[in-house]
């Protein structure tokens, strides 16, 4: 018998679809690898100036300029099988926390772009997002604690301390509260939290940050949280038929 | 001599084949592994040079020695440092890298361009002593291949890593990199990434010598794409070769000393060639030399010192 003309050709095209067979299962392995390691982001809190997680992980090279940077050896690279992205940076805030240097040094370190350099005012870093247990919070259990408030490098912005009534019987409560718009993420609260574990913890923002949507953020429109309520666009008249000045209601009846 | 490299007379050079004999003494042996001895101090060099900046503030002229790993790097403030190949998957996932990177892209093509890619291989990666203790083990036990594999298998790699980090938006290899997980881990502390590293190593031992390496390293074939323009190469003087092979019997790259073809280009050409120059000080006949790519032809024509 002899081999069929296109032998060569026969031959060229098993190779060429076991070279395409062997590319493709190697690439999907590979693939999962990559996806599980990049999965790991959200336990992950980056250092300031650090672009959305997708763009940050392509384009941070792993070479922990910034972790040399850092003056207070806050910044560590994640090793393999760590619960976070291989070879990235991250921090620990309960360990050591970021203590937002003005000059950002670890962001000026980084020679790609992954921590960006439009970031110029350390606190407009948004490196997390400080959430309170308030089952465990001294404070909001009615004990003077309001350390976070206290140790805040953004004080008094970042954290308040609000007056809350307690339960009958006991007295009134001075209580944290977290606002966004402020908070860094830097992590002082968490290190110098007095509870056996952090009652108060910072956590990459979009994990539990809500959004009310548009509707709803109309509805608000003229009232700012905290704030006091404007003044009753019609002063109370004096006399028996007065209306109570019940906060908010002349808000949902304006227009009308 | 042996009676059996007398009759391996290579009647090309008309003159009896003579083995490699390791020095006798001490000296001798020393000055025979002064390119291996060599490479070790430049290797351990710089891991020293990142470690010690990253963990005993090691300075010059006020600014960081050596600051970063492998993957990008600055010396003194001044001169950045970024691996190519990992600048080449971070465009690939459609992100521009900042300036500076960019800067250290062009620093290190450069000059890798010119000693020879794979002089990062033998010269700086801090993998290579890991598989040549490897090898050297391998031969010391006298343990054989149990597999064969295809020596492209590295550009099929490379390829892959490429198409990956353009379709996964991550730099596919630098997420996975034995190599950058050794030197990020020596250097920045100790994980699970040196698992990847004792992998490498058995499998050299015990698997397929120079596997790693030699067979399928991404980054290796990255850069022997790039060494084919080196400017040091290792000079081959046919005249005086009597095709014993012994330098073929230690290279870890064989493959490039196809003597016919050094025979004509005068050089071993090849960009796979790593220039770690372990050939040299074990030619018995003394034909194989490190030399300028540029002075190879005057130096080849230069008539023969007489024995």
């Amino acid at each position: 018998m002899t081999a069929p003309a296109n032998a060569g050709r026969r031959v060229f095209l098993v190779r060429l679809t076991q070279g395409a067979a062997l590319a493709a299962s190697g690439g999907l392995v590979w693939t999962y690898v990559l996806r599980s390691e990049a999965r790991a982001s959200p336990f992950a809190l980056r250092p300031p100036g650090a672009l959305a997680e997708p763009d940050f992980n392509a384009l941070c090279i792993k070479c922990g300029q910034c972790v040399n940077a850092c003056p207070y050896d806050t910044l560590r690279l994640a090793t393999a099988w760590d619960s976070r992205p291989i070879g990235s940076p991250y921090f620990l805030p309960r360990e050591t926390p970021c203590y937002m240097c003005t000059d950002i040094p670890c962001l000026k370190a980084c020679p790609t772009g992954a921590l960006s350099p439009q970031l110029k005012d350390i606190r407009d870093a948004r490196m997390g997002l400080a959430v309170i247990d308030i089952e465990n919070c001294l404070s909001w259990n009615g004990m003077r604690c309001e350390i976070c408030y206290l140790t805040c490098p953004v004080r008094g912005r970042a954290i308040t301390v609000e007056r809350r009534t307690g339960p009958e019987g006991t007295h009134a409560r001075l209580v944290p509260i977290v606002h966004s718009d402020h908070c860094t993420g830097c992590g002082v609260c968490e290190k110098k939290c007095p509870t056996q574990e952090a009652a108060i913890k910072v956590v990459q923002a979009d994990l539990v940050k809500g959004d009310m949507g548009e509707h709803y953020r109309l509805m608000r429109e003229g009232i700012t949280p905290g704030a006091a309520p404007p003044a009753p666009a019609v002063p109370p008249a004096a006399g028996p038929d007065r209306r109570p000045a019940v906060p908010g209601l002349d808000v949902l009846n304006q227009g009308l | 001599m042996s009676e059996h490299a007398l009759d391996r007379a290579n009647p090309a050079a008309g003159r009896p084949v003579r083995l490699y004999t390791p020095p006798a003494s001490l000296g001798g042996r020393l000055w025979s592994w002064r390119y291996l001895i060599l490479r070790r101090v430049c290797q351990l060099g710089v891991l020293l040079m990142f470690f010690g900046t990253a963990h005993w503030g090691w300075s010059v002229a006020g600014a960081p020695l050596l600051t970063g790993n492998l993957s990008a790097s600055e010396f003194a403030g001044l001169i950045p440092m970024t691996d190519p190949f990992a600048a080449l998957q971070i465009l690939l996932t459609r992100h521009m890298l900042a300036t500076e990177a960019l800067l250290g892209v062009g620093i290190v093509l450069a000059f890798y361009a010119l000693v020879g890619g794979r002089v990062f291989c033998a010269w700086v990666c801090p993998v290579n002593m890991v598989t040549d203790l490897a090898g050297w083990l391998q031969a010391r036990l006298g343990l054989a291949n149990v597999l064969h594999l295809n020596r492209n298998l590295r550009y099929y790699g490379l390829a892959l890593a490429l198409v990956l980090s353009a379709l996964t938006g991550l730099a596919a290899f630098e997420w996975v990199s034995p190599i950058a997980m050794l030197h990020r881990e020596l250097i920045f502390g100790v994980g699970m990434g040196l698992t990847g590293v004792a992998g490498i190593f058995l499998f050299d031992l015990l698997v397929l010598k120079h596997g790693w390496c030699g067979h399928l390293c991404p980054l290796g074939a990255f850069y022997a794409l790039l060494g084919r323009t080196a400017q040091l190469r290792v000079r081959f003087d046919a005249r005086t070769c009597t095709r014993c092979g012994e330098c073929i019997r230690f290279c870890p790259e064989p493959q490039v000393l196809k003597l016919d073809q050094a025979a004509a280009a005068g050089m071993v050409a090849s960009g796979e060639c790593t220039n770690c120059l372990r050939c040299v000080p074990i030619c018995p006949e003394g034909s194989l030399s490190f030399d300028l790519r540029a002075l190879i032809p005057r130096h080849n024509a230069q008539p023969l010192k007489p024995d």
